[in-house]
């Protein structure tokens, strides 16, 4: 993977603009020391590493404001970080660049249950948000895995899901509000405590821009009230493709389950193990069905969901009873990463999207990478929304191994795409699948994308080297030869 | 003036249209059926772009959540379909027709898109653009790209999709679109509370709201306006009458009613016909149409617009605001600013208003037509207000559309000429110059 070729002349100038973002940021909220630097050099992703430039934390929007502007007129290279739980490398720092640290904007700044929103700063954790207004009741729906760490202003930058965004959607579909800061120090206010922002949706925009458009300095999201219960099944099948076929039945009899997670024999085995969550182990696929809502229906769907993987040939299911046996289902599964990690040294998780419908193949062809490369693989799938989790068991120690592993996680995403699916249902593209992208979109899609990058930082300073695999100027992408009368009237109907 | 209308039938055509449009710097109007042609600032151009003719479904498969569909097929083919595998759009799209005095069901799935229409159940569902996952279109360059996918969760790429959603068509020529689909409610019940004044009805709509019951329409029609429902349950109660939706399983829906009409203390339980029908005419506007045309009772709003068959974009051409002489204005604002809001209005303006989304959405129809000061000054900088209806000389001299500040709006004219640098797709329909 390579990154940008960081700019001599810019690290020439260091001490320059280390003193231009001093007075902008005082005291401790400029990092130079090398030791300091170190805690940025990666984020989630931690087979890439780089020490940035600099690092600084600012604390207000006006500073976000002024650190932008002086960087944009000093040509530097800005690229944002929330918590640095990006597992798609969102955060990596660039040699030449500053690293901007939103970790000091940690206030809630107002709960307002009337509304049915909260309004907080980027660096408010996504479980920071849920438990603040617990207190009435509420939560805020969207639940990556990383929530108790990982911060809303990161999720805005990649979109994150988690396991219930079937049903409650992902962060784009519970934001109602932003600030925030363009490259040239402009700040934007966008939407509100109202309902759709006016004018072109450009919140849609920025939700998932992986830092390349802005830097978002407040947050409006829409919080639900809890569901009054929530029970799980857990349901066994003796191959992959019944468990598929069980999802499929299960949303076409119209349920949409709050949680619909799938696992493969490895990563059954590997949860099993590890958190004794009282897993079978004679099934090829394991899901785990959540009702919840009302107490009437969730006692309903949960009798037509066991109905319907019956009808499917399960060979196991259990319903939880209890609060405690529910929590135990989801243990395993919530350790599924960690229990993967106990039994193999390294692991490389991936996230496709397919049509779930090829999952079957996908598994098959996927087995067959997997004796092709010589590493093994774990699979967890949020099965309602086809987002794959492929587990690669690898160990960095051994010389090639990751490189092995990086391969094998290409061919797993090209597959995905080759299916009808997607790069990246949650992680986002970073620097991991930059390259792959030509793979999902032509020239002109991407050429389109960056025209959009254009409107918002022309000279490409914001987190340069994520998401598109090549660079291109907006001078060049913006050029249009138009030559007067050169095309006939076009041949197609007309009135 | 005399309008030709470029009627392609593949996205090779329409891209060679745009294509030409661009070496003669002749802008297009980007239309399906035209039957949305009402909003917006009016159009002026010689040249339409009529996408009717790029019409069928390109893949609809219930299990998976997903269907995609040439922008141009028309709502009276999905809506059907989808229902028949017991699946709808969840964001309710509205059926403008009617409001601009032509029949209904005559939009288009592209269109839907375009002008981000969603109803009622907005509020606990999404919009369009929450339910946009894919698109391919023509750009202003002549070039057809995609964007999104064909999967319900995907986060490869700038989410170019969610910005086609009320672009107007003037960012790209959609000619195929990948929507969300997701199952239809089995049940629909809604709860009546009689009499109520504004502010004692947004308290309980924000009440309903603020309970686990998971509601998904909430709205309150003042008298004058309840008084026009084709529904006996709603016009009958013989004043206003405040409307909370519960859809979902029977038996979750059963326990929910009984449940929130004890907690709110409601008047009645309107039953799956009536619910139906009245949500239907909350949604199409139907108590402020010209020739009220309210969905038949008990056919649904959606399956009742089936019927109609959509016709060619020039019917729609130099069509105006209708020939009812109100205006109408959409508001959209913060839910418990809504009561403030709406009597600033009424002591303001001769006008009829009502509230849908829990007091966050005001309809208000007005005669004045100097009326833009005097709502879009009450909003205080939270919500917007859009003239959704109006003359074409109005909307041509009026902000249709809530005026942006001027760093939003120079990054607004950045976007459009990323997609469209020379002003060839649908010019000045959003804004002025853009």
């Amino acid at each position: 993977m390579r990154m940008p070729e960081p700019d001599a002349g810019v690290i020439a100038r260091r001490r320059e603009i280390v003193s231009a973002l001093r007075a902008i940021v005082p005291g401790e909220g400029v990092i130079v020391d090398e030791s300091e630097l170190r805690a940025y050099e990666c984020d989630g992703l931690t087979a890439y590493r780089q020490l940035p430039m600099v690092v600084v934390l600012p604390s207000t929007t006006e500073q976000v404001s002024q650190v932008l502007r002086t960087c944009k007129e000093m040509g530097v290279k800005v690229v944002p970080r929330g918590a640095g739980t990006s597992l798609s490398g969102g955060a990596l720092p660039l040699a030449d660049g500053v690293l901007l640290g939103m970790g000091k904007f940690n206030r809630i700044l107002d709960l307002d249950f009337a509304n049915r929103c909260a309004v907080v700063q980027p660096g408010v954790t996504n479980l920071g948000i849920s438990n603040v207004v617990a207190h009435e009741g509420f939560y805020y729906a969207p639940d990556p895995s990383s929530q108790i760490a990982c911060t809303i202003g990161g999720n805005i930058a990649e979109n994150s899901g988690g396991v219930h965004c079937l049903k409650y959607g992902l962060t784009t579909n519970n934001v109602l509000g932003l600030e925030m800061v363009l490259m040239d120090g402009t700040i934007l206010r966008l939407g509100g405590r109202h309902l759709d922002a006016g004018g072109y949706d450009l919140m849609g925009i920025i939700t998932g821009s992986e830092g390349l458009l802005g830097v978002v300095t407040e947050v409006t999201v829409r919080i639900l009230k809890k569901p009054a219960t929530a029970r799980a099944v857990l349901i066994g099948f003796p191959t992959s493709e019944q468990g598929g076929d069980c999802v499929a039945a299960i949303i076409a009899a119209g349920i949409i389950p709050g949680g619909m997670e799938m696992m493969d024999r490895p990563a059954i085995h590997a949860a099993e193990d590890f958190v004794h969550a009282g897993y079978p182990l004679d099934v090829e696929a394991l899901l785990i069905v959540e009702l919840d809502g009302p107490p009437a229906e969730v006692d309903h769907l949960i009798g037509e969901v066991e109905r319907i993987a019956h009808s499917k040939g399960c060979c196991y299911s259990r319903v939880s009873n209890s609060e405690e046996e529910r929590l135990a289902f989801w243990a395993g599964r919530k350790a599924a990463f960690p229990a993967v990690g106990r039994i193999s040294p390294d692991y490389y998780c991936m996230d496709g999207t397919i049509p779930r419908k090829a999952l079957p193949l996908v598994l098959q062809r996927m087995n067959e990478m997997s004796e092709k490369h010589g590493l093994r693989v774990a699979n967890v799938f949020h099965a309602g929304d086809g987002n794959l989790h492929p587990l690669i068991l690898y160990d960095a120690n051994k010389p090639g191994e990751l490189e092995k592993a990086e391969e094998f996680g290409n061919d797993i995403l090209r597959l995905c795409v080759e299916v009808g699916g997607v790069l990246t249902g949650e992680h986002g593209v970073g620097v991991e699948k930059r390259d792959l992208m030509n793979d999902q979109f032509a020239p002109v899609d991407l050429e389109q994308q960056q025209r959009l990058k254009c409107a918002f930082d022309p000279e490409g300073l914001l987190n340069p080297g994520k998401v598109f695999p090549t660079l291109h100027r907006c001078a060049e992408l913006g050029r249009l030869h138009v030559h007067k009368g050169e095309l006939r009237f076009p041949d197609i109907p007309r009135f | 003036m005399t309008v030709t209308t470029f009627k392609p039938e593949t996205a090779e055509q329409a891209a060679e249209a745009v294509r030409w449009a661009l070496s003669e710097g002749e802008p297009l109007d980007v239309a399906g059926t035209g039957s949305k042609r009402g909003l917006g600032r009016p159009m002026q151009t010689a040249y339409t772009l009529d996408l009717s003719g790029l019409n069928g479904v390109v893949a609809y498969e219930p299990e998976e959540l997903v269907l995609t569909a040439r922008a141009g097929t028309p709502m009276a083919v999905i809506l059907p379909m989808l229902a028949e595998k017991r699946q709808q759009l969840a964001f309710e799209p509205q059926d403008t027709g009617p409001l601009f005095g032509r029949p209904a069901g005559q939009g288009t799935l592209g269109g839907v898109l375009a002008c981000g229409l969603a109803g009622p159940r907005r509020l606990s569902a999404g919009s369009a653009r929450d339910h946009a996952l894919g698109m391919e279109g023509v750009n202003g360059r002549g070039e057809i790209y995609k964007a999104g996918g064909k999967v319900v969760k995907n986060v490869t790429g700038y989410d170019v999709p969610k910005l086609m959603a009320g672009s107007f068509g003037t960012l790209t020529a959609l000619t195929e679109v990948t929507v969300k689909v997701l199952p239809a409610p089995e049940d629909t019940r809604t709860l009546l509370l009689a009499g109520r004044d504004d502010a004692a009805a947004l308290d309980a709509l924000t009440r309903a709201m603020q309970s686990p019951h998971e509601v998904s329409g909430a709205a309150h029609l003042p008298a004058d306006v309840a008084a026009r429902s084709g529904v006996r349950g709603v016009a009958g109660v013989g004043g206003a009458a405040t409307l909370v939706r519960l859809e979902g399983f029977g038996p979750s829906v059963a326990a929910r009613v009984a449940a929130l009409k004890e907690e709110l203390g409601a008047d009645a339980v309107l039953d799956r016909e009536e619910s139906l029908a009245v949500w239907g005419e909350i949604r199409d506007v139907a108590f402020f149409c010209p020739h009220p045309n309210p969905p038949p009772l008990g056919g649904g709003g959606d399956l009742g617009n089936a019927a109609a068959a959509p016709s060619p974009a020039q019917a729609g051409e130099g069509w105006g605001g209708g020939n009812d002489a109100s205006l109408l204005w959409k508001l959209s604002v913060p839910p418990s600013d809504g009561a403030r809001i709406a009597a600033a209005i009424r002591d303001r303006l001769d006008a009829d208003l009502y509230f849908d989304w829990a007091g966050g959405l005001l309809w208000v129809a007005t005669p004045s037509a100097d009326s833009a000061p005097a709502i879009r000054g009450l909003l205080n900088g939270s919500g917007h207000a859009t003239l959704l209806r109006a003359p074409d000389d109005l909307r041509a001299s009026v902000d249709v559309f809530q005026p942006l500040p001027e760093s939003l709006m120079a990054l607004t004219r950045r976007v459009k000429d990323g997609f469209d640098p020379r002003g060839i797709l649908s010019p000045s329909r959003m804004y002025a110059g853009v």
